[in-house]
């Protein structure tokens, strides 16, 4: 821990504290808030500050984007290229095709939450499990003997 | 349907067809500069979302009819899934593009990034616009005073 | 240097912008919050080079998801209630699990040190063959369809299989046939 106090080491290492503060924040509003759609909100934190993060990983001092020059016949310009260093692409592709992804899996969890809303008539994680109880309880009330104890 | 809002009609009209037309060069573009199927397809479902949520929904069924939709969710996974069929029919690796021109393998692959990002492009459409339908489908359950 | 100055004043936006996020309770403000937080992370993104990224989450998070969220909102209720219980439990567990991954960070090497393990391996040889094998501008593109192909595939079928789900969720092809039942009934 003592190397948190060094000014050098924090200088390299600040990024990955700040993206941490951001998913914390993320997974803050997932536990704490009640509601479904800020969770999804707060999902969405998280998800973006691990993208950075994951990206951040593959980030080269004085690189650039992984975008080669090319020359007039439309092919790669080799000579063009000594000497430039490029960021490693690899991290991009494997978190573009995951943006695109993390979306459609959230709209799946926006359709559940619409059917919530149908069945229970409200959106709230508390009012929710208060009518889950009672529906337990009204259940236990009329079949609890009969399936051989409380449920 | 917006009766009263006359600008954002007319601006809607003059944005799609370029909204199109971007989302046209972002997917054949996406060899040379940023760009490829997942950002097309997401700008194409755009034009139509921003045609349906000023016109309303039944005028963009319209133009882009819901068994369409669902038709093009698949299409584009079997185009995919169809060109590594191709090249493992023609004595090559699953996915391996240089089956598509065997004397110049660059070509080949310069072919199969496009055909592939392609059918990436037509499956991020069809879901987005068919995810679109499904949400706007519903009836609201907060009029427009509650915002 | 001007690098970092800007990469550390573009989070700590992004921070304000997600602490606000925390503190609204009106689902608009925060699906609009959350629209901004987006468009300050691709402009991140930019500045680390990914440029293929920056723009999938521009069109993505800024565009797409604030409708669907939107729409959402439309289908369910405007304002979040006030929770009953109070935030003290999760505010330890946030703390114990940041404590535990700043903890993981100590070891990683610094922020863009090219000698990183992460950058000596397969990343720098995708970048030497793709000229040769591919010939491709774009070494994004390069990667994601032709050396990674197989990922892009199963990633493709994904996006098919959650569009398949909001579709059996909401489009309302099974209450139709119900209601057909109850019409022959």
């Amino acid at each position: 821990m003592s190397k948190l106090l060094d000014l050098q080491f924090l200088a390299g290492h600040a990024h990955y504290l700040l993206f941490i503060v951001l998913m914390m924040t993320g997974l803050f509003i997932v536990v704490d808030k009640t509601n479904l759609v800020k969770k999804i909100v707060g999902l969405n934190i998280f998800q973006v500050s691990v993208f950075m993060f994951y990206v951040s990983i593959g980030k080269v001092k004085g690189g650039t984007a992984p975008i080669f020059p090319m020359d007039d016949k439309y092919h790669v310009d080799t000579a063009a290229m000594a000497g430039q260093v490029y960021s490693n692409p690899l991290p991009h592709v494997l978190i573009l095709t995951a943006i695109v992804v993390g979306i459609a899996t959230t709209s799946l969890g926006l359709a559940l939450i619409v059917r919530i809303r149908e069945s229970f008539d409200t959106i709230d994680e508390e009012d929710i499990l208060a009518i889950e109880q009672d529906m337990t309880r009204e259940d236990n009330k009329k079949h609890g003997n009969a399936m051989g104890g409380l449920a | 349907m917006i009766y009263h809002h006359l600008i954002l009609r007319v601006v809607t009209k003059v944005l799609v067809g370029t909204i199109v037309l971007f989302a046209l060069y972002v997917q054949f573009h996406g060899d040379f500069s940023p760009g490829g199927g997942f950002q097309a397809g997401v700008i194409m479902a755009v034009a139509f979302i921003i045609y349906g949520i000023v016109f309303g929904l039944r005028n963009v069924k319209r133009v882009f009819p819901e068994w369409l939709v669902h038709k093009l969710l698949a299409l584009g996974v079997l185009i995919y899934a169809g060109t590594g069929i191709y090249s493992m029919f023609m004595g090559y690796d699953f996915l391996d593009y240089d089956a598509l021109s065997p004397a110049y393998p660059t070509i080949g692959q310069h072919w199969g990034l496009l055909i592939i990002e392609f059918g990436v492009g037509v499956t991020v459409t069809g879901v987005m616009v068919a995810i679109y339908y499904a949400f706007a489908g519903r009836p609201p359950s907060i009029s427009n005073e509650d915002w | 240097m001007i690098d970092t100055v800007t990469n550390i004043i573009l989070l700590s936006m992004l921070v304000i912008t997600a602490l606000a996020i925390v503190r609204m309770d009106r689902l608009f403000a925060v699906v609009m919050l959350s629209g901004v937080f987006s468009l300050l992370s691709a402009l991140l993104f930019v500045t680390l080079d990914a440029v293929d990224v920056a723009f999938t989450e521009a069109a993505v998070g800024a565009g797409i998801s604030t409708v669907l969220l939107l729409s959402t909102i439309a289908l369910t209720k405007p304002v979040e209630k006030r929770a009953r219980h109070t935030a003290l439990v999760p505010f330890i567990v946030v703390c114990v699990t940041g404590a535990a991954l700043v903890y993981g960070t100590l070891d990683m090497p610094a922020f863009g040190d090219p000698n990183a393990p992460a950058l000596t391996h397969v990343g720098p040889e995708y970048l030497a063959r793709t000229p040769v094998d591919i010939d491709v501008p774009n070494a994004v593109t390069a990667i994601l369809g032709s050396y990674r192909g197989f990922d892009t595939l199963g990633e493709a079928a994904v996006v098919f299989t959650a569009g398949i789900g909001v579709l059996l969720l909401l489009s309302g092809l099974r209450r139709r046939r119900e209601d057909e039942e109850e019409d022959q009934a």
